[in-house]
């Protein structure tokens, strides 16, 4: 709770600096609206940020679902397979050199201006984090339970599903960390590349015509979407892998 | 004598296990070489020596989880493979911090897909946690244990595998004195009448338990002569015979180490 509050008092110190920056230099509205001019359009045009904010979130969910099905699909066959990981292993870290927004707009002609190319988008810069982290997870299991199961004459798949795939947890959940820090931006840059809804769409359209406190809304809702949904997934990781170590430094106890 | 709770009917009489010219390198020099080393079935055999002189090495071999070099061969008294009558109890409790008690105590069964664990394995399991003072704390994760009481599940984890072959090593070292002894109680009368290695490097807790003790020293790593201690065990620790046998065992030991 405390943590809470002194996350509002430093945003509320950060406004009272951006309103006397904008007082003392005089910038014009359409460089630097002052917050005031940010929180009227905030609340002045509430009906038209929400309907595009929802759209975008569906996105980012989508977006992280599918990745993460398909990055857990293929941490599975990496550590399972052999062949898989000899083979795809290397194919897979090369990939990681092509920048996924170099991508977007091949995407969006391939996808179309709809949902599905910001889905896409939003799939392919979470797979690689979350394949990684479980993959990483799911290598590094402690030998002595390795040890144990075998002497217990445990078969592969067993020995993955009761010990590996468990053990690997606190892997998989520090990249759907990740994941939900990243999908929001695979979602957006969908948005800018083509579109014809969405907050990355409508900060496009609010820069071009000068809007700028427009713009600032917008990006002011995308932000407590994102914080709001990694500390969503933490709770949720929390309370279902109870055995993770504590990892969050804003929650460390003083 | 057997604990009546858990007779094995799969596994007949604890077979005598042998180790043949066992042979293990390490860093490019052998650890030990042409070694060796025989458990006699039903007893309790306790091996001393220096640190990394290659007694768990030894001990992960006959378990099978060290890949044998040269003419190594390790062998059952009875002829009959080894795999799969053997239950190893390591240095760390090794429990899962994702189950409870109970379940950790049950794993086996849950790894070799014997079914979910039945209602008479689940018995079993909760009636030995009862026996070792965790009846209250069934349902406890590991991280709610102390470390007494995660040796002790993994003792009765140990047990539920109902093997005629039993592997420890130094299963009691990081425990409080009087959590050890009650432990070496526990465990001497519940293993009654199969077949031990217990490496330790307590003397005291060899000479409690042990029916055979062994030092080993040296590199590459040999055997002394057996000690046959005779008598039941566990030995009460205030038995002079045993604090006798101390000092000797003691001598030995610091020979070992100069060697």
């Amino acid at each position: 709770m405390k943590a809470v509050l002194r996350a509002l008092l430093v945003f509320a110190g950060l406004c009272l600096l951006w309103q006397a920056l904008v007082v003392t230099t005089g910038l014009p509205a359409y460089i630097l609206p002052p917050p005031t001019r940010v929180f009227a359009a905030l609340v002045g045009r509430a009906d038209f940020l929400l309907s595009h904010a929802l759209l975008t979130l569906a996105e980012i969910v989508l977006g992280m679902l599918s990745g993460v099905v398909l990055g857990v699909a293929s941490a599975l066959t990496l550590a399972s397979v052999p062949t898989a990981r000899r083979w795809l292993l290397p194919v897979l870290v090369v990939s990681q050199a092509i920048p996924v927004f170099a991508l977007a707009p091949l995407l969006v002609l391939w996808l179309g201006y709809g949902m599905a190319s910001k889905v896409a988008m939003a799939t392919l810069i979470i797979y690689f984090p979350v394949t990684s982290a479980f993959y990483d997870g799911l290598r590094h299991s402690e030998r002595g339970w390795l040890d144990l199961a075998r002497v217990m004459g445990a078969t592969g798949g067993r020995e993955l599903l009761h010990v590996r795939v468990p053990a690997a947890l606190p892997g998989l959940a520090s990249g759907l960390r990740v994941a939900a820090v990243v999908a929001p931006i695979g979602a957006v840059i969908g948005e800018w590349v083509g579109a014809s809804a969405g907050l990355g769409y409508i900060m496009l359209q609010a820069n071009a015509r000068m809007q700028i406190d427009v713009m600032f809304a917008a990006l002011l809702v995308l932000g407590v979407m994102a914080v709001a949904l990694y500390y969503g997934l933490d709770a949720a990781l929390r309370r279902f892998i109870p055995w993770l170590p504590q990892s969050l430094p804003v929650s460390s106890k003083e | 004598m057997p604990h009546p709770l858990i007779a094995d009917p799969r596994a007949g009489a604890p077979p005598a296990v042998s180790v043949h010219a066992a042979r293990l390198d390490y860093g490019g020099a052998a650890l030990f070489d042409a070694l060796d080393f025989t458990l006699p079935a039903g007893r309790w055999t306790c091996l001393l020596g220096p640190s990394g002189v290659g007694k768990t090495t030894l001990l992960r071999l006959i378990a099978g989880l060290e890949a044998p070099v040269g003419d190594t061969r390790i062998v059952a008294g009875d002829g009959q493979p080894l795999a799969g009558r053997i239950a190893w109890m390591g240095q760390q409790d090794l429990l899962l911090p994702w189950l409870s008690a109970l379940d950790n105590a049950l794993l086996g069964s849950r790894l070799r897909g014997d079914g979910d664990p039945d209602r008479e394995r689940r018995g079993v399991a909760i009636e030995l946690l009862i026996r070792v003072g965790l009846g209250g704390r069934l349902a406890a994760r590991p991280s709610a244990l102390s470390g007494g009481q995660r040796q002790r599940v993994a003792l009765v984890r140990t047990l539920m595998e109902d093997r005629p072959v039993i592997l420890m090593d130094e299963p009691f070292s990081g425990l409080d004195s009087i959590t050890r002894w009650k432990l070496q109680d526990l465990a001497a009368e519940l293993l009654a009448g199969r077949t031990v290695l217990l490496v330790t490097h307590d003397p005291r807790e060899a000479l409690r338990l042990g029916d055979t003790v062994h030092v080993m020293a040296g590199r590459p790593a040999r055997l002394d002569q057996a000690w046959e201690l005779g008598g039941p065990t566990p030995r009460p620790l205030d038995d002079p015979a045993l604090l006798a046998r101390e000092g000797e065992l003691i001598r030995r030991l610091a020979a070992a180490a100069e060697a």
